[in-house]
């Protein structure tokens, strides 16, 4: 569908710097957090994240005023041998994207993660705050890199921050969890690597226009292809390689899972996006783009079944995640080489909307799961009752974040999904679009059935917490703007094309 | 059968050993072997891929060499943290399984 333009961008574009800055300015404050303790250590990843946010929206209003993508060749080593960053107008969304939850998050965790003053320093906060850092770090490298080695050093340094999140409460289950991600992450890069080693071996760099450029369909190119994707889909947990996502985000504390929920499986999704449709579009063979729409379809599927059928609020949350990622998949048939242009575009759009819609839901869900954990002091659903007396707010959130899972207009969701199934009908995929609808329905049922325990009476004996306005407020706020999205005209987004080649 | 032929068999000997040994084995420090084993396997084929680019003149092509030490780097650290977390969890649980799912209550 959409080549990258041939080659077009080798020079560093005014603005460059900003990618490098994007990239570089995380780490250094990470260690800074380190030399200095983490008394400090809250102040300056808030304050770091702020000038990410900055960066972000800099540089995504750079890429809409010159509508071609940003690019920084760094070291002025060009490609083949040097690595050049380039922002197109994906990158730039998801930049900002992420910048603006990982403030969200910082600021809801601001109180968990305190250091107390006159006892002795926890290890946790800073563990905590470091990983944020980390995490932001290697999310702007993997969105604006463009060589395929150091896409994978991005892709491990979100692994390696996330880990430690996963794992910060303690206990045997976290750990467990933690544990099989790990497992599961390692396996996917190794395999990624092998893939990565048969391109260089067949084309000499791994840069990907330079690889798109001297694309051949042989035998080590698709047995590449193929080893990258099944190592990104075990990192993406799509259905089958979900198995170690719900424990895992359900295990971190609400600030983390919500970052991890709506951000961190996304990098590796956003790698998977600019593999098949930047480096390797014209092996889009569509047999095999329908057996990635298919686990998309079953991860659908099987997602919302088993959220449907969790008795803690934050696995639900977590599997509806599962299902939703499922979604994204749609794109990969529905946007084939060689059909019209118009459905591809709108598949195109639909898919970013729905990463894009998903990330605020989805952290919007965590945060207002947490704040729910903490006043019940659990999270059975079964027990939610009295929630709406005491947090009406986390309450509306869940419901707003619902509304947009769940693709119900208006809504980013519903835009998303509705787009997709647009693709779909246009595209005569119409089983694909039946299981869109379904996971719509689907979705319905757990939400409603978590809303109507959150409105029910108090059970007898329960003790009640009291939350904070503020945390709540933060809830909302994500939630309300996956909400808002679904005011964009129902039209494929011009900002999403830019820098490629339409 | 040309030394690049034989690693290259090798390499992906070892990737085929590991991915069995991965599925197979249900203990997380076996994973564990099996993973460190695979990713020998890759490295050994980064070798492979740098005799064989190699450009006339050069015993080997460097970058895959450079970019090998990275990986090792990587597999590492990704061990590291795992037996980190193994540990922890032998401590906390008595045992080091992934297998026992947590009962929900």
């Amino acid at each position: 569908m959409m080549p990258l333009q041939a080659l077009a961008v080798t020079e560093t574009t005014p603005g460059g710097s900003l990618l490098v800055l994007g990239i570089v300015m995380p780490a250094v404050a990470l260690v800074a957090l380190i030399g200095l303790g983490g008394r400090g250590a809250r102040a300056i990843v808030i304050a770091a994240l702020l000038f990410q946010l900055y960066v972000a929206v800099r540089v995504a209003l750079l890429v809409a005023g010159t509508q071609s993508p940003l690019a920084y060749v760094v070291g002025g080593f060009h490609p083949p041998l040097g690595i050049t960053l380039r922002a197109d107008g994906i990158s730039a969304l998801m930049m900002v994207v992420s910048a603006a939850i990982f403030l969200a998050a910082a600021g809801f965790a601001w109180k968990d993660f305190a250091q107390p003053g006159g006892k002795p320093e926890a290890r946790a906060p800073l563990i905590f705050w470091s990983a944020m850092l980390a995490m932001a770090s290697a999310l702007n490298l993997l969105f604006t890199s463009s060589d395929l080695f150091n896409l994978y050093v991005g892709i491990e340094l979100l692994t390696f921050a996330a880990i430690p999140v996963t794992a910060i409460k303690g206990g045997a289950d976290t750990l467990r969890a933690a544990l099989r991600y790990l497992l599961f992450a390692v396996f996917g890069s190794m395999l990624y690597l092998f893939g990565i080693v048969l391109l260089y071996g067949a084309y000499g760099t791994l840069d990907i226009s330079g690889i798109a450029a001297q694309l051949q369909p042989n035998a080590a190119t698709l047995a590449a292809a193929g080893f990258v994707t099944v190592g990104l889909l075990a990192k993406t947990a799509l259905f089958p390689f979900h198995l170690w996502l719900p424990p895992a985000h359900a295990g971190a504390p609400a600030a983390g899972s919500a970052v991890l929920s709506a951000l961190v499986v996304k990098g590796s999704l956003f790698l998977l996006m600019r593999l098949w449709f930047d480096t390797f579009p014209t092996l889009r063979e569509p047999a095999d783009m329908q057996l990635l729409a298919l686990s998309g379809a079953l991860a659908v599927i099987v997602g919302s079944v088993t959220a449907l059928r969790q008795q803690r609020l934050k696995l639900l949350v977590a599997y509806s995640t599962v299902a939703q990622i499922g979604y994204m998949f749609f794109v990969f048939s529905l946007a084939p080489k060689g059909t019209g242009e118009a459905i591809a575009a709108t598949a195109w759009t639909g898919a970013w909307l729905q990463v894009v819609a998903h990330a605020f839901a989805k952290a919007g869900m965590f945060l207002a799961a947490g704040l729910a954990a903490e006043v019940l002091g659990h999270d059975r659903i079964r027990d939610l009752g009295g929630l709406s007396r005491r947090a009406p707010l986390a309450v509306l959130a869940f419901a707003l974040s619902g509304l947009s899972l769940m693709g119900l207009p208006p809504s980013g969701g519903f835009n998303a999904k509705f787009m997709l199934l647009v693709a779909a009908l246009a595209g005569g995929q119409w089983v694909w679009g039946a299981v869109i609808i379904a996971g719509g329905v689907l979705a319905g049922a757990y939400v409603f059935g978590v809303l109507a325990r959150m409105m029910a009476e108090p059970a007898a004996g329960a003790s009640l917490q009291a939350v904070g306005r503020g945390r709540q407020w933060i809830a909302l706020g994500l939630s309300a703007v996956a909400v808002l999205m679904g005011l964009l005209p129902l039209e494929p987004v011009a900002f999403l094309a830019i820098g490629r080649a339409l | 059968m040309s030394a690049a032929l034989l690693f290259w068999l090798a390499g992906s000997g070892l990737i085929g050993l590991s991915v069995y040994g991965l599925i197979v084995n249900p203990h997380p420090l076996c994973k564990l072997l099996a993973l460190n084993l695979l990713g020998s396997g890759v490295f050994l084929l980064f070798g492979v891929i740098a005799r064989r680019g190699a450009s006339a003149g050069l015993g080997g092509d460097p970058v895959p060499q450079a970019l090998v030490i990275t990986g090792i780097v990587v597999a590492f650290s990704a061990t590291a943290i795992a037996v980190a977390l193994l540990l922890r969890l032998h401590t906390e649980a008595g045992e080091a399984s992934i297998d026992e799912e947590d009962g929900q209550p």
